[in-house]
């Protein structure tokens, strides 16, 4: 017969809940949440006795109200008689514009500029150096407000387009660089367009098929078959065929110096010196930190890699697209989310050079016309929260559709 | 739960000490007055070459801290932009916005703002350079316009278009500093903002004949200081200051004569009254009995003030206009110190 060994069982104890490590991690997280409660009700109750204190209530209403102020670039229709929710609409969409138009320009410069900068020719490789080093380290405010004085500054002003002592002519007669901003070309959409869209998609699609038909086929036989030059003329022969036999349905909106009243160009259309300035500006700036990113993914393959495709007989321009970038990937593509989050909220930046942004809609004219400043920057803080996790959400998925697929 | 209990203790404790308390009481106990002013608008607010700052709207606070502390220069003057002046002053940042502010319904009413007085009868006009051609701003069909955010004047700015019938293409801009820099730089044909302001940037310009401000007033800008809803008490001194410059000049008293007139008693009791030789108006307004003394010792009466800041002697050059007293044709008329 046995008698199992009872511990001696002890009255639980309070001060256990400090001395004994069984207890301790507990109180400690019950104590730190009381803590945090305690401060996010003191918070919250201090905004709401000090909004009473002023005689501010908390309310959206005002979205629907009439903005009644103009903004000057905009991608939908508005005009000063539609809400400020519509306003605040135009700058959700011209900070997308702006964000994404950097984002794509950025990755260009930023993997040039970082494949470059690792170019065994000395003159390239030191002047990439110095382009990300200028960029890198001079503050991105400088250069938006730097370029945008010398797009006005360096220009000329629209009557200088004008009659026959013009001192200014527009760029292949078709694109005028101006103080006001950069008149171009706009396609104008005529009778047969949509079969022609019709036709460009078709020959889209016909070059994807191609391109993996002429694949399938190096895998199987080994021989390439020349993929550049065959999907270049699927792509554009069709659609040049198709434009000249529809009767040329798309014709060009081109900007001219009106004769009468105040010089300006009518037809066309104005991107502002602003939204360039902040483009050019925030492209520059964060491809120099992608640049960095993309140098330091490169040095991360090992060099054997890189022999052994040598070895193999790849060229090192195949080399690089087939051995050493999927790898590098890897390493490239965590850091250039927050690359990509940084350039989005760097749009904020806007209000240097009076570009009509989310915040200089919503956050600016709005937010001090209405008095409504609590709810305008939550709206503000909840669009860029969103803007920035769905950048993050859709880079993780690209992120792993690249990752190194353990099996 | 005992931590809890006590937590809200010490929140509660915090809040009641958090609770606001009269902006005069927060003006003495700090010892200086917090006076929120324009970045930079010649002959308003601008820092001059010694870094002090000078101007028709650092006079009035000039005039309110003498008032509220007795000493004209215990003023932090706080510059501020056109989008966070409001804010400024609803989070209590500074006492009182001396800012060129336009006096509106909505801004009275919604934004929880009082507007004790008005010290300037402005109206929004437009700065064009002579070579534009324009006579008038109607002819401004299709011109790219400079115009401040966050102002009365944006909204007028399209009222203006859209009665006419006519298209513009706005230029934002955050303070006349970078309105001057965009204009001059051909960015946008024309910069519109209040008709004194108009002429204040002017006559920054290396040749300022080489541009007119058009015959239109398109608007009615009573600009004035403004204060915080809610402390009657405060708007009392902001207002009653304002209006013993106005009476200092309507009663001939100038920062030359008024401590001879403030002496003894005069002749005349409403000038004896404002100045503390009779009666206690002072302590009426919570404050002492010398206060309208050292409010036209600070920088004179209302006029002296004009005169220097903005007047026809100055490099602005700007006509009394709708701004002389009542008696000579103008708007300016303080209620009777009674």
């Amino acid at each position: 017969m046995t008698i199992a060994a009872e511990p001696p069982r002890r009255a639980f104890r309070p001060s256990q809940l400090i001395n004994d490590s069984r207890y301790r991690g507990l109180t400690i997280q019950v104590v730190a949440l009381l803590l945090l409660a305690g401060l996010i009700a003191y918070l919250g109750h201090n905004l709401v006795v000090n909004l009473r204190a002023l005689g501010k209530d908390f309310d959206f209403g005002f979205l629907g109200n009439r903005a009644g102020y103009d903004i000057g670039q905009t991608l939908i229709s508005y005009t000063n008689n539609d809400t400020h929710a519509r306003a605040a609409l135009v700058g959700m969409l011209n900070t997308l514009l702006v964000a994404a138009l950097g984002c794509v320009t950025a990755t260009v410069i930023g993997v040039l500029a970082g494949v470059l900068r690792l170019s065994k020719n000395w003159l390239i490789g030191r002047l990439m150096t110095v382009y990300v080093e200028l960029f890198r380290n001079v503050p991105l405010l400088l250069w938006i407000v730097l370029v945008h004085a010398v797009l006005s500054n360096a220009t000329p002003i629209p009557a200088e387009f004008r009659g026959e002592g013009a001192t200014a002519s527009m760029v292949f007669g078709v694109i005028a660089f101006t103080a006001q901003g950069t008149f171009i070309p706009w396609p104008v959409w005529g009778e047969g367009a949509e079969l022609l869209t019709v036709v460009l998609l078709l020959s889209i699609l016909a070059a994807l098929v191609w391109r993996s038909y002429a694949r399938r086929r190096q895998m199987a036989t080994g021989r390439p078959l020349p993929v550049l030059w065959v999907a270049l003329a699927i792509l554009v022969l069709p659609t040049v065929l198709a434009f000249l036999l529809l009767g040329r349905p798309v014709t060009f909106d081109v900007p001219t110096m009106r004769e009468t009243g105040i010089a300006r160009f009518n037809g066309g259309v104005n991107i502002l010196n602003s939204l360039v300035a902040l483009w050019f500006a925030l492209a520059l700036y964060t491809g120099a930190f992608i640049a960095e990113i993309v140098r330091g993914g490169i040095l991360a393959v090992s060099r054997g890699q890189s022999e052994a495709a040598f070895a193999l007989g790849l060229r090192p321009g195949r080399t690089m697209r087939l051995v050493i970038l999927p790898q590098a990937l890897r390493v490239i593509v965590p850091p250039l989310i927050s690359q990509y989050l940084n350039l989005t909220k760097n749009t904020s930046l806007a209000v240097a050079v009076g570009y009509a942004d989310l915040r200089a809609t919503l956050g600016g004219v709005t937010m001090n016309q209405t008095g409504r400043e609590l709810e305008s920057i939550l709206l503000l803080g909840l669009f860029y929260l969103v803007v920035s996790l769905v950048i993050s959400g859709a880079m993780n998925v690209y992120n792993r559709r690249i990752a190194l697929k353990e099996r | 739960m005992k931590t809890s209990v006590m937590l809200g203790t010490l929140a509660l404790a915090g809040l009641a000490g958090a609770a606001q308390a009269a902006t005069l009481d927060d003006v003495k106990a700090r010892g200086t007055l917090n006076c929120g002013v324009n970045p930079g608008l010649t002959g308003f607010a601008a820092p001059d070459a010694s870094g002090t700052w000078q101007g028709f709207d650092v006079d009035l606070c000039r005039a309110i801290a003498a008032a509220a502390l007795g000493d004209p220069a215990k003023v932090n003057y706080i510059p501020l932009s056109g989008e966070t002046r409001f804010t400024a002053l609803a989070a209590g940042e500074v006492d009182v916005l001396a800012r060129n502010s336009t006096w509106t319904f909505s801004r009275d009413t919604d934004l929880k703002l009082d507007f004790p007085a008005v010290n300037y009868y402005d109206g929004q006009g437009f700065l064009a350079p002579r070579a534009l051609g324009v006579a008038s701003a109607k002819e401004l069909d299709g011109a790219t316009v400079c115009i401040q955010t966050g102002t009365t004047t944006e909204l007028n700015l399209a009222d203006f278009f859209r009665v006419n019938n006519i298209t513009y293409e706005p230029v934002p801009i955050a303070n006349d500093a970078e309105g001057r820099q965009q204009y001059l730089a051909g960015a946008c044909d024309v910069y519109t903002t209040d008709a004194s302001g108009l002429a204040s940037v002017r006559a920054t310009f290396e040749t300022p004949d080489d541009h007119v401000i058009l015959p239109e007033i398109i608007s009615k800008e009573p600009l004035g200081p403004a204060v915080r809803h809610g402390d009657t008490e405060w708007a009392d001194i902001v207002r009653w200051t304002f209006y013993a410059l106005v009476t200092a000049e309507e009663l001939g008293i100038t920062a030359a004569n008024v401590a001879e007139m403030a002496a003894a008693p005069t002749e005349n009791p409403e000038i004896n009254r404002l100045l503390g030789t009779e009666d206690e108006y002072g302590t009426m307004a919570g404050l002492d009995q010398q206060w309208a003394v050292r409010v036209v010792q600070a920088g004179g009466n209302y006029g002296e003030i004009f005169e220097r800041n903005l007047g026809e002697s100055t490099s602005i050059g700007l006509a009394r206009g709708l701004n002389a007293l009542w008696t000579q044709g103008g708007l300016m008329y303080a209620p009777p110190f009674r």
